[in-house]
């Protein structure tokens, strides 16, 4: 595999008595996109900072293109995007005074920063409302506006903060869609979310960061693999339900939990085939309605592994 | 010059033109700041020159409002710092300035901007000022020459003024502080001799009155523009001196905030 564009190496940070990063690790492979998950706290925006120039790390290192975040800054800024979860346009200016203004401070001339304005301008619907001054905005349009500035200098590596914390279905869709462009277009995007439905959608990896840490990395596939399929069961008797989780129970090797008197739901530790599963019951003559192999959705991978869910873990061990 | 050293200076000084051109652009969006711009200074003249003015004695004699001028002419110069505090502040606190540092914007644009910005428009607002006491009788004296040079010295130490507001801002914990700074103006300019003078204040006041810059401005406005109030016994030495007073105060005041300015921008976020 080719380096990494964006490598961070043990990096610790912290603000008084918060240790926001204890040794964070992370690499982006080019042209990929990368979903930075984590609750509340764990230190991804700390983590998006410091790659982005904006603090520096009390240890470890980081490089974007093999620049170095704190020695290079300059070269690195020149390379990369950001748009935060604030949006981090001048409200007191018009869209186009915007897109405009920030063209001139990334150094292009007049005319290509007009132009540039105006194509962003229209790639991001904000056309009609260019005119009109960003205090007005509504949400949507502002984090389109930002995500638009950021892109000024078609950047090789982009950083989002929680691009979409906040905005409607609709305005989240518009930025999904950016993102996915972007990536196509061969850049590297590395975005920070607490959806764990945005990191499915636009990742090709995600890292699920807690306590300052990555906790594991991989596809979304490979992580939910990790924790394993469930099986769904619906029993159409529910004075059957005792003998179907019999059944179960001997396949799955875990006790499963049983949902609305007639369907079951257990984690699978093993393979098992669904053949197996309807003939089994029909042999203990339990009738069912339904049976299904269930992936687990990116949420019940992200509770399992920031430990929401790992007490009762525990205790079974 | 290296060659390097060269096209960082260039850009420092075209990214600070882009930055002071917004500033000026957020007053073109919004044309109320604009006009309480122009109504304060007629409000300030008609409060202390007709109201305050109807009892106050000037010494030596002399039309009170001829006196008061380079007072207000020093009031709407400090109210520069507040202005820019607040602004700067604003910037950090609304993420602006985090997409700036994230550019390869040079370090020094943002302060070169806001001071630059303040400038202009500290110059416009000077002008409008003596506007509105030229309507209400105030006129320089001693010609064209000196009354550039009180000028010149209102928009230099406005223009060292607006660099520690630079470093309030950038120093300020939150947007709100910084707004809350913003009444001091009143406090701060009238401790002076600015609207009275000083003879009659207690001692201990008195000297901090004194040696206040907004004093030694006033001082040298009232001498630069032949005005009423300039003291003709012996004088405490801001106010005998007050044009060498100015040019110092504005000196010290910039070598000690154009450095810790740059110093804050740096080091944000650490």
């Amino acid at each position: 595999m080719a380096d990494p564009i964006v490598l961070a190496e043990g990096l610790h940070k912290r603000f008084g008595d918060t240790h926001a990063l204890r040794g964070l690790d992370l690499a982006v492979p080019a042209g990929t996109v990368c979903g930075v998950l984590g609750p509340n706290g764990a230190g991804k925006t700390t983590a998006v900072r410091i790659l982005a120039t904006l603090t520096a790390p009390d240890a470890g290192h980081a490089r974007i293109a093999g620049l170095d975040v704190v020695a290079d800054a300059a070269r690195v800024r020149a390379r990369i995007g950001l748009a935060g979860q604030y949006a981090a346009v001048d409200a007191k200016l018009t869209g186009r005074g915007n897109l405009r203004m920030f063209g001139r401070l990334f150094h292009l001339p007049r005319a290509a920063a007009r132009r540039r304005a105006d194509e962003l301008l229209e790639r991001f619907g904000l056309t009609a409302a260019a005119d009109r001054v960003v205090g007005g905005y509504s949400g949507g349009m502002r984090r389109r506006l930002d995500l638009a500035a950021s892109l000024i200098l078609r950047p090789d590596v982009l950083f989002l903060d929680e691009p979409t914390t906040g905005l409607d279905p609709r305005s989240r869709g518009a930025i999904w869609d950016a993102v996915r462009e972007l990536a196509a277009g061969g850049a590297t995007v590395l975005l920070t979310t607490q959806y764990l439905e945005e990191a499915d959608r636009l990742a090709d990896e995600v890292a699920v960061v807690d306590h300052g840490r990555v906790i594991a990395t991989g596809t979304p596939d490979a992580l939910k693999s990790r924790i394993g399929d469930r099986l769904d069961v619906v029993v159409a008797d529910p004075a059957r339900a005792a003998d179907a989780a019999q059944v179960l129970a001997r396949l799955a090797g875990a006790y499963p939990a049983l949902a609305g008197g007639t369907r079951f739901s257990v984690p699978l530790t093993a393979p098992v085939r669904l053949a197996d599963v309807v003939r089994e019951l029909d042999r203990a003559g339990v009738d069912a309605d339904d049976v299904a192999l269930r992936r687990p959705t990116l949420d019940e991978v992200f509770l399992r592994l920031t430990g929401a869910d790992a007490e009762p873990a525990e205790a079974a061990r | 010059m290296s060659a390097v050293a060269g096209r960082r200076l260039r850009w420092a000084l075209s990214d600070g033109l882009v930055l002071a051109g917004r500033e000026l652009a957020h007053l073109r969006h919004q044309p109320g700041e604009l006009v309480a711009a122009l109504v304060f200074p007629a409000v300030m003249v008609v409060l202390f020159g007709y109201v305050f003015g109807s009892a106050i004695e000037v010494p030596g004699g002399g039309d009170y409002r001829e006196y008061l001028m380079p007072g207000l002419f020093s009031m709407v110069t400090l109210s520069s710092l507040m202005a820019v505090t607040q602004k700067v502040a604003a910037d950090a606190e609304k993420g602006v300035m985090d997409r700036f540092r994230a550019m390869p914007t040079a370090r020094s644009a943002l302060a070169f901007g806001h001071t630059g910005a303040d400038l202009a428009g500290g110059l416009l607002a000077l002008a409008i000022m003596m506007g509105a006491g030229a309507a209400a009788g105030w006129a320089p004296h001693r010609g064209a020459a000196r009354a550039a040079g009180a000028v010149a010295l209102i928009v230099l130490l406005r223009y060292a003024l607006s660099w520690l507001g630079c470093w309030l801002g950038l120093a300020a914990p939150s947007e709100e502080v910084a707004d809350r700074l913003g009444p001091l103006v009143l406090p701060v300019s009238m401790l002076s001799n600015a609207f009275v003078p000083t003879d009659g204040m207690p001692a201990w006041l008195r000297v901090a009155a004194e040696w206040s810059p907004v004093s030694a401005l006033t001082a040298a406005s009232r001498t630069l523009f032949g005005n009423a109030g300039v003291p003709a016994g012996p004088a405490p030495w801001p106010l005998a001196h007050p044009v060498l007073a100015v040019c110092l105060w504005s000196a010290v005041l910039l070598a000690v905030f154009v450095p810790l300015t740059a110093r804050a921008y740096r080091r944000r976020g650490r």
